[in-house]
């Protein structure tokens, strides 16, 4: 019933604010080429062709964005690029969202000092900067794809617990909550089985608001050299590649720099927009 | 108000306590020993080394002593610089750090606050809409992103700045970083001063104010600017996180001797004692400035003292 709710409310959404339609649009094609590019281009991401090092973005050898210093196509290494920067902002979103529906749900389900001091607590937490402590940790421990979605997740919580807690102090005094507690339902259940899928708009909207999020700390951590590691590539391991070489192929630095402004950008205003549309007393900020 | 910023400061304590913990934990769960990438040495010299860096004691021991120091602003020897201690090396990477971060703080600061105010007085019209596409913009584009192409500009093509830090001695080369670092602050800081201002703008005592025909300029500067500025002084605690993670890539890239740079060389070098250092100096001033905007929120605003 929810997921119907969503998919309607999102293309209501879609139909009413330009916005919404013109950036989830180049979302979606971003995607599409991202996932079916690599399948269509000659090139591997992969192959390195030392004749080949610096060709300038052209038709010619199909090196559509042009090589980079080992030769690698630049097309197929930044669609390469995007798709792991999608993915692994999606399940970070993903992890950041389960801890914070949780958390946020079983705070304003409990209610009374459970609520005070795990709401403390996120308050205290908000001081933290995180982004530190996961540099400190793909420093100490072997980078792999799990830590990394795991490590971003952790960070980007907080936002969700605090609304997801607002929405379900609400919710919790609605009939069906009482009537589910009458026939002797268990809290735990309560919360997980009646009470969060009924979250599920409000949290749509700040996921999208969170993946942004999640994006910009991936690529953080690649740019440093911290995160995704070669030969597997994400876009802000191509903007690290691309500045030490921009001097002589500044498209090494544009093009991945360009992309990832673009889905940063588009991720925004689909989340104002969105926000706009299920949620306008939110300032949008 | 003395109740109020004492009990902010007991919240602040076990936090710092939390993230120097997690820190230290993190550093010494490490799967194997931080001189483990050189040669293989002799068992006797092993446990030599061991011992003079204190890994041979039991892990809470380890953590007493190092808090021990802590408090004397002893963060341990380095790994990987022998010479120096790592309280030596932040020391002297402070200053620039510290110039770079003030005067990109103060021109976000500044230039967010104006663009912001004037965007919120001629609402909806193409001058806000060009202020907030700018300022989505720099939301967006990330540090890493906006100083390459800054450099690549005005540094590589055009030569007007200096590309790189140790190029130049003059004033100038603090141009570039500071931009870099400050941008996506001010797109923030407009977009809340904008928000902000258009609520308190629409509300009654600006409505009496102005029929009592007051100048709008003194309207805007009297009455209007300060209960607008609440929003954006609570935005100064992440701003400063954001302004710090943002120092990290910014030293790296223009080849700044700062705090960043050596967090970064640290970092990939693994040089464990230096990083936890560093992670604990970069916690300790987010969460000691975090304190201070708390209390300073609290001074101009009753409300929240009472709660």
């Amino acid at each position: 019933m929810s997921t119907g709710l969503v998919v309607s409310g999102v293309s209501r959404a879609a139909r009413r604010s330009r916005s919404v339609r013109i950036c989830g649009g180049i979302l979606l094609a971003v995607a599409a080429v991202a996932i079916i590019g690599p399948f269509i281009s000659p090139h591997s991401y992969l192959t390195t062709d030392f004749n080949g090092t610096f060709i300038e973005p052209t038709l010619r050898n199909y090196h559509l964005f042009g090589t980079d210093d080992l030769g690698r196509d630049l097309f197929v290494r930044t669609l390469m690029g995007g798709q792991v920067t999608l993915l692994v902002a999606i399940v970070a979103s993903f992890v950041s969202l389960v801890i914070g529906v949780a958390y946020g749900a079983i705070a304003g389900y409990a209610g009374g000092h459970i609520d005070a001091i795990m709401m403390r607590a996120v308050d205290a937490l908000y001081a933290l900067p995180f982004i530190f402590l996961v540099i400190l940790l793909m420093v100490v421990f072997e980078r792999n794809f799990l830590l990394i979605f795991v490590a971003i997740g952790a960070i980007n919580w907080l936002d969700m617990a605090r609304i997801v807690r607002g929405q379900t102090i609400s919710l919790k005094q609605r009939e069906f909550v009482d009537a589910a507690r009458l026939i002797g339902v268990p809290p735990w259940r309560i919360i997980f089985r009646h009470i969060t899928p009924n979250l599920l708009g409000v949290v749509i909207v700040y996921v999208t608001l969170t993946i942004p999020q999640a994006i910009l700390v991936e690529s953080f951590l690649s740019f440093l050299g911290l995160g995704i590691q070669e030969p597997q590539t994400s876009l802000g391991a191509l903007v690290n590649g691309g500045v030490s070489q921009m001097e002589r192929a500044p498209w090494l630095l544009l093009i991945p720099a360009v992309l990832l402004a673009v889905i940063l950008l588009c991720f925004n205003f689909l989340g104002d927009g969105l926000r706009d549309l299920f949620d306008p007393r939110q300032d949008s900020r | 108000m003395l109740r109020f910023a004492l009990l902010r400061f007991l919240w602040a304590i076990p936090t710092l306590l939390l993230v120097i913990g997690l820190a230290f934990l993190m550093v010494h769960a490490a799967p194997g020993g931080p001189f483990d990438a050189e040669r293989a040495l002799p068992p006797e010299i092993e446990a030599n080394i061991a011992k003079a860096y204190h890994l041979d004691e039991s892990l809470p021991r380890q953590f007493t002593r190092y808090l021990n120091g802590l408090l004397r602003g002893d963060l341990g020897p380095s790994y990987r610089y022998r010479d120096y201690s790592v309280s030596e090396l932040i020391g002297n990477a402070i200053p620039v750090s510290l110039k770079l971060g003030v005067l990109a703080m103060m021109l976000a600061i500044v230039v967010g606050i104006a663009a912001g105010t004037v965007a919120a007085l001629r609402q909806n019209s193409f001058l806000d809409r060009i202020t907030m596409a700018f300022a989505m913009t720099g939301i967006s584009v990330p540090v890493f992103v906006v100083a390459p192409l800054l450099i690549l500009f005005f540094a590589v093509r055009s030569q007007w700045l200096p590309a790189s830090w140790s190029g130049s001695t003059s004033g100038w080369r603090f141009l570039l970083p500071v931009i870099a670092l400050a941008l996506p602050q001010i797109a923030y800081i407009a977009r809340l001063t904008r928000a902000s201002m258009i609520e308190v703008l629409g509300s009654d005592f600006i409505r009496t104010a102005k029929a009592q025909g007051l100048r709008s300029a003194s309207i805007i500067r009297h009455h209007a600017m300060k209960p607008a500025m609440l929003p954006v002084l609570s935005y100064m605690g992440p701003a400063i996180a954001a302004i710090l993670t943002g120092s990290v890539v910014v030293e790296e890239i223009f080849g700044i001797p700062g705090v960043g740079q050596f967090f970064v060389r640290g970092a990939l070098n693994r040089d464990y004692t230096l990083v936890l250092g560093i992670v604990i100096f970069y916690a300790t001033l987010v969460i000691l400035l975090n304190f201070i905007v708390d209390v300073l929120y609290g001074f101009l605003d009753p409300r929240i003292r009472h709660q």
